[in-house]
């Protein structure tokens, strides 16, 4: 298993984006709700990097690789951007803060860390890459 | 994604059709922005046609919690399909927000 795609950035990609990856995943033995759950997780990292890191610039491209290991399921997510979000220094934001606060954002990276089971984001060679895990069930790593 | 608004008697209803995400979800926070302008009291979100919700979705729905709340506007989810409702439960927001299965159970607990 081993699926790429690419993809401007711009919005209205964000669908396509969705599509790739339930397609990726529709040999694996996993429910509908696991999937939408995969899905959602490189939708919400996905939909963070066009529009702060890239503005919505359609010039800017993401790839996003999906590939399984033994069983991890491995989720790439790959841009030019040199000043990624610092996961060291990110705090689970407190729901009832962004209720009270009338917050509509703030709750993409909170979803993205309970769905996976690994998340990390690394800089190298002006490459940004951001790497999902998802540890499968041995009955889930059929291919 | 689509949106339509049907006022009854007694109800304000907003139907969603298609996926919520990123670069819809400005639709559904002027439908709700418009419910609470016109200060509906009683509003049904018939969500039996929504597909997809990402958190910028989630986060015009827990926006509202608080103005619908001052004014006094009611305002109740049904016909959710499994996928979406469990992208509210992972953050526990089918506890913050009232969720009914049917129009018929939504209009009882509203």
């Amino acid at each position: 298993m081993n699926h790429s795609y690419k993809a401007t950035c711009v919005c209205d990609n964000l669908k396509l984006i969705r599509e790739f990856v339930e397609k990726s995943l529709q040999n694996l033995v996993l429910s509908e709700i696991e999937v939408n759950q995969l899905v959602l997780a490189v939708d919400e990292i996905c939909a963070n990097l066009i529009i702060h890191a890239h503005q919505c610039n359609p010039d800017d491209i993401l790839q996003i690789n999906i590939f399984q290991q033994e069983k991890q399921l491995i989720f790439e997510i790959i841009n030019n951007d040199q000043q990624p979000f610092d996961l060291n220094t990110y705090k689970n934001p407190s729901i009832q803060k962004i209720v009270e606060e009338r917050q509509k954002g703030g709750l993409g990276l909170l979803l993205v860390h309970e769905i996976m089971d690994v998340v990390a984001v690394n800089v190298q060679d002006e490459t940004c890459t951001w790497r999902l895990v998802k540890y499968l069930e041995a009955s889930e790593a059929k291919l | 994604m689509q949106i339509k608004e049907i006022e009854e008697e007694v109800h304000y209803t907003i139907q969603i059709f298609g996926d919520v995400d990123a670069a819809s979800s400005i639709n559904l926070d002027k439908a709700f922005d418009k419910a609470l302008s016109l200060k509906k009291k009683k509003i049904l979100i018939d969500c039996t046609n929504l597909d997809y919700i990402a958190s910028a979705g989630l986060g015009v729905f827990i926006s509202y919690i608080e103005p619908f709340k001052e004014n006094n506007i009611n305002f109740i989810l049904f016909g959710l399909n499994p996928k979406v409702k469990d992208v509210f439960t992972i953050l526990g927001l089918d506890k913050l927000l009232k969720i009914e299965d049917t129009k018929e159970a939504a209009k009882t607990h509203l």
